[in-house]
């Protein structure tokens, strides 16, 4: 079950700005997959790895070798709005300002 | 045991500081794709579809910042992790090009080191976000303020170091921060330029009644970029503390933006905007396993330390500890002087450190010796010059400004200018023209006042431009007066 | 000129190599099929026919084109994902699958429609239009990769590639009576091509039979690993052309979890169980095996694939490329932008997987969910000491109506129960046509272990050659074999 709240929580976190009638609907359609979901809650799974990966290779590196990058045009070609030299965006309000690293 | 009731506002508070520290490395390329590093090259001249997150591109780790990470973990005495994988870590910003962060969570590439008297809780690598720069009012965007992204710095290697809340002074917290900078210079893999944020620091602080071992609060500070704001911006922080609990207040849990021009920390978000960053296992990359070969290669490639090589300078060539350290983390410095020492066997140590680290250094500023005109040779030729008494120590000084100058060997420089000690026959007729000329001196000199000594010897200093030992000057004019 | 267009793939690049027909007849015979597209197949052909390579008669494919899924990314070409949030967009780079196809003398044809970001079963997510399924219009062709299965059932391409995160190439192989291949996770690159799930997406083919199906992989994996993408791999052997007309010694496993009849349409498992007869006649044994922890394979996939999605998804910002609103601030400008350029299933699914990562749920969903992803590939493992091979239905029922299943995300969730077990192993799948129920083709599917993609075409070939299955929607329904 996920309600209205919950909702809005998640639509902010993943910056989607839903309309009222969306809201319910989303409400609604994610309780009834997340019904079916939950049926893994009964499994156990004590002792189960997790898995992220199913290939089973590691450490594939690249050589610390530079490759041309784009030409500057090319990089903003398909930009919505940029200057001669970047990508132009509304400037971040102080009090939003996240943690660049 | 006995129990001391104390108010608020008579207690003594101790500082408890942690450092989170980020660090550029100095790889050919950058973390995930193939692009140039680069610094103040024009805007978005080095990005390419991967670092600007364009649909289907995909990260492939550089072997070489793997490879730096390894030098760190190992030169801050960590545990490796055997195997280490990445994560995602999600918020939207402009200068995040995918929406989310590669970085290292709960598996980083190694963790429980020490670096000093500090313990380093984890070390790990990630990428670099972008350049927001301010652009002033946006005609595009009605009267709105815009900012320009600039994706050059965007996918620059990275590796975080987080301590533990190990120190308990701002000062501390700088001097400490010098040590790994010294360190981290020492092993090559970064520029460590705080002026351009290839090292930047954070702080985690908190007060608690001295003496006591409970946590208080934390607090934030983020990206001083300066090792004078870092110990300001923390001095200021903790007073801030002790005003808020002395007030009979609680410390709030936030993020705070230290301003050096003003002293003025500022809220930059506030509890209920706390990140949730659902980190979870980056699915593009696979995990990152160390083999012998690699940890093979980083251990081999680790130079003697700074914190080593003070400790060696003081134990086996009986430098003071100020001196030791301070060749050791300027480690130029140290180089320097390791090989005037080299050049000439006679000389002794303590002389030619406080040498390079006292004279040298005041000439020389912040430039690296290597570039001046000194030479370590012609350093060690100079002070056995002293140290043989065939120059004063004054005399000295002025020839070294002149090798600062325009190079050269001390040797000619003082037959040049006839810096010479001056010699026992030309020092006699000089003592006797000084006995003549303050008789009021001589006079208390022979009734024992000796600071009146200082007067005579002065007059004799300046005729000889320096050119004299002031023990034997002094000798000399004891003789004449008969009380020697 | 209709003969041309019946030729198989195979037996088209055999007629250039022979020099009875030429590249640009054959290009210029599906351009014209391509352009008069009544089924919404196609989102973009070139305005001019893009040029056959001169050396297209020596080229491996001998200039044979290709129909390419808009989650592709060409330099130069719009590439979209069927999303309004890409429209207008045109990469600066091209897939690694596409340039290794065209380098062995496949041209591109022109990009297929799709669900919006491979979201899908049904391609009615398409932020452009629906596609049909040439069998019968009215109905759906399956997902995402519906426009690349259209295109070929339907005569417009010779053959295509698409991508499978949980069935999305097999579906629609099995709704359009196609053949349709997801290889071995890290087989194919994924370096240009759009992300939705990152652990679990796959390119591989959907073609008219096997053989085109393997000629297709054989240039898919023969460059060897990319270099571009992390998690692609060597594929250990090279892909042979399957030509096994028997099932001589081979063990097959049947799974009564996927194959029973609660989740399965009765036309579906009739012509499910008839396979199984011809496997013995074939030569080989069926026996029933279990993979107890493949009914969660589904709970677990919309778990998983969400997750990755919402991070895969937040790219798509308004900065860099593609669709930018918003009022003049930046939470307007992400907000708005994502708001008018998300269909509602991918809204949907980035909530999902949002929700699932959430402090707090992790635990609960996410980490759950990659540990049933463990039991599951236990499952196949232990099935594989006893089999060689598995084999399920791949869809549960034949294709649906267009609208039939769009008020009710779980109901078309459902659709991929068969698929994804596989997916969430990294295993490779084929589906191949096994019949027609209700007049509509029906798929089987059959899994081996990770890289037994020979063994997987071989056992299809033999199969394909007994039931005979005619892919021409026309002649298909006429002729359709009577069992
Ligand atoms: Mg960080
Ligand atoms: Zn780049």
């Amino acid at each position: 079950m996920i309600d209205r709240e919950q909702v809005l929580h998640v639509a902010r976190l993943a910056r989607l700005d839903l309309t009222k009638a969306e809201v319910e609907r989303m409400a609604s359609e994610l309780s009834g997959v997340l019904d079916h979901i939950e049926r893994i809650a009964e499994l156990d799974l004590d002792d189960v790895e997790p898995t992220s990966h199913v290939v089973t290779i590691e450490n594939v590196l690249r050589a610390d070798d530079s490759r041309p990058s784009l030409a500057r045009e090319r990089a903003l070609a398909g930009a919505p709005d940029a200057t001669d030299s970047g990508f132009r965006v509304p400037s971040p309000a102080a009090a939003a300002a996240a943690d660049g690293s | 045991m006995t129990t001391v009731t104390t108010t608020p506002t008579e207690r003594a508070y101790e500082p408890v500081i942690g450092l989170e520290i980020h660090v550029q490395l100095r790889t050919q390329t950058k973390m995930f794709c193939g692009c140039a590093l680069s610094f103040g090259d024009e805007p978005n001249t080095h990005t390419c579809p991967v670092c600007l997150g364009h649909p289907g591109t995909l990260p492939v780790p550089n072997a070489e910042a793997i490879h730096f990470a390894l030098m760190i973990g190992l030169a801050l005495e960590c545990e490796l992790a055997p195997r280490s994988i990445f994560h995602r870590k999600n918020y939207f910003y402009p200068d995040l090009p995918k929406g989310y962060q590669i970085s290292q969570f709960d598996v980083p590439l190694s963790r429980s080191g020490r670096l000093g008297d500090v313990r380093v809780h984890r070390v790990h690598l990630e990428e670099d976000a972008a350049k927001l720069v301010h652009a002033g009012a946006s005609g595009r965007i009605h009267g709105a303020e815009a900012s320009v992204v600039d994706f050059n710095r965007g996918g620059t290697p990275l590796v975080e170091i987080v301590t533990e809340p190990d120190l308990s002074s701002p000062e501390q917290a700088g001097e400490w921060l010098r040590l790994l900078r010294a360190t981290l210079k020492r092993l090559g893999v970064s520029d460590v330029n705080m002026d351009e944020g290839s090292l930047r620091c954070d702080a985690n602080v908190s007060i608690r009644p001295a003496g006591t071992a409970t946590l208080g609060t934390k607090t934030e500070l983020k990206n001083m970029n300066s090792f004078r704001f870092l110990e300001r911006g923390i001095a200021a922080e903790v007073t801030r503390q002790e005003q808020i609990l002395r007030g009979g207040g609680e410390v709030e849990q936030e993020t705070l933006h230290f301003d050096p021009q003003t002293g003025a920390l500022s809220s930059l978000r506030s509890k209920e905007e706390s990140h949730d960053y659902r980190y979870f296992p980056e699915p593009d990359l696979v995990p990152l396993a160390p083999t012998q070969a690699m940890l093979d290669r980083a251990r081999a490639a680790l130079p003697e330390l700074p914190a080593a090589r003070a400790e060696r300078l003081e134990r086996e060539l009986g430098l003071p500890t100020d001196t030791a350290r301070l060749l050791a983390f300027r480690s130029e410095l140290g180089d320097f002087y390791e090989s005037a020492l080299g050049a000439d066997g006679a000389t002794d140590p303590a002389t030619l450190a406080s040498w390079v680290t006292v004279e040298l250094v005041a000439r020389l500023g912040d430039v690296d010796p290597v570039e001046s005109p000194v030479s370590p040779e012609a350093l060690a030729e100079l002070v056995r010059l002293v140290s043989a008494r065939s120059v004063s120590g004054s005399a000295a000084k002025e020839v070294l400004d002149a090798m600062a100058a325009g190079g050269g060997r001390p040797e000619a420089i003082v037959a040049e200018r006839g810096l010479g000690l001056a010699g026992a026959g030309e020092l006699e007729a000089i003592v006797d023209r000084a006995i003549e000329a303050n008789p009021d001196a001589v006079e208390k000199v022979r009734a024992g006042t000796g600071k009146a000594m200082g007067a005579i010897v002065g007059a004799i200093m300046r005729e000889t431009k320096g050119r004299a030992d002031g023990g034997e000057v002094q000798r000399m004019v004891r003789e004449r007066l008969g009380l020697g | 000129m209709s003969e041309l267009l019946d030729l198989s793939t195979a037996q088209a690049a055999q007629s250039v190599r022979a020099g009875d027909l030429s590249p640009a007849e054959l290009l210029s015979a599906y351009r014209e099929q391509a352009e008069a597209d009544e089924l919404g197949a196609f989102l973009w052909l070139p305005e001019e026919p893009l040029g056959v390579m001169g050396t297209a008669a020596d080229a491996p494919l001998a200039g044979v084109p290709l129909a390419v899924k808009d989650i592709f990314c060409v330099e130069g070409v719009p590439t979209t994902a069927a999303s309004r949030i890409l429209e207008g967009y045109r990469p600066p780079y091209t897939a690694t699958a596409v340039e290794r196809l065209a380098a062995a003398g496949a041209p591109m044809l022109g990009k297929t429609n799709m669900d919006e970001f491979a979201m899908g079963s049904s391609n009615e997510n398409s932020a452009y239009e629906p596609v049909r399924n040439p069998w019968s219009p009215d109905r759906v062709p399956g997902g995402s990769s519906g426009g690349s299965a259209a295109a070929v059932a339907g005569g417009l391409a010779p053959w295509s590639i698409g991508t499978d995160t949980g069935g999305s190439i097999r579906q629609p192989a099995s709704l359009c009576g196609l053949v349709g291949l997801k290889p071995t996770y890290g087989a194919v690159s994924r370096y240009g091509m759009i992300a939705f799930a990152s652990s679990l997406d796959q390119c591989g083919p959907i073609t008219r039979d096997v053989t085109d199906a393997a000629l297709l992989l054989r240039h898919l994996v023969a460059g060897g690993r990319d270099p571009c993408d992390s998690t692609s791999v060597d594929f250990p052997q090279e892909i042979e052309l399957p030509s096994s007309e028997d099932l001589g010694g081979l063990r097959v496993g049947v799974v009564p979890e996927l194959s029973d009849a609660a989740t399965i349409d009765a036309g579906v498992k009739t012509v499910f169980d008839a396979t199984l007869e011809r496997i013995e006649e074939l030569g080989g044994g069926v026996e029933q095996i279990s993979l107890p922890h493949s009914e969660h394979g589904l709970s677990a996939y919309y778990v998983l694939a969400p997750a990755e999605a919402s991070a895969n998804l937040s790219r798509y910002d308004g900065v860099r490329f593609g669709l930018r609103s918003g009022d003049g601030d930046l939470l307007s400008l992400y907000e708005r932008t994502r708001a008018d350029g998300f269909g509602d299933e991918v809204k949907r699914r980035i909530m999902l997987g949002t929700y699932a990562l959430s402090s707090g749920y992790y635990e609960a969903y996410y980490g759950r969910a990659q540990r049933v992803r463990t039991k599951i590939a236990e499952d196949f493992r232990a099935a594989f000491e006893r089999v060689d091979l598995v084999v399920t239905p791949t869809s549960p029922s034949v294709a649906f109506r267009l609208g039939e299943r769009t008020a009710d995300p779980m109901a078309m969730y459902m659709s991929d129960y068969c698929t994804v077990p596989m997916s969430l192993a990294g295993l490779p799948a084929i589906s191949i046509p096994a019949g027609l129920s209700e007049g509509l083709p029906v798929g089987f599917q059959i899994t081996g272990p990770a890289f037994s993609e020979n063994r997987l075409l071989a056992a299809a070939h033999a199969l394909e050659q007994a039931i005979g299955f005619d892919s021409s929607p026309a002649r298909g329904k006429a002729g359709a074999p009577a069992r």
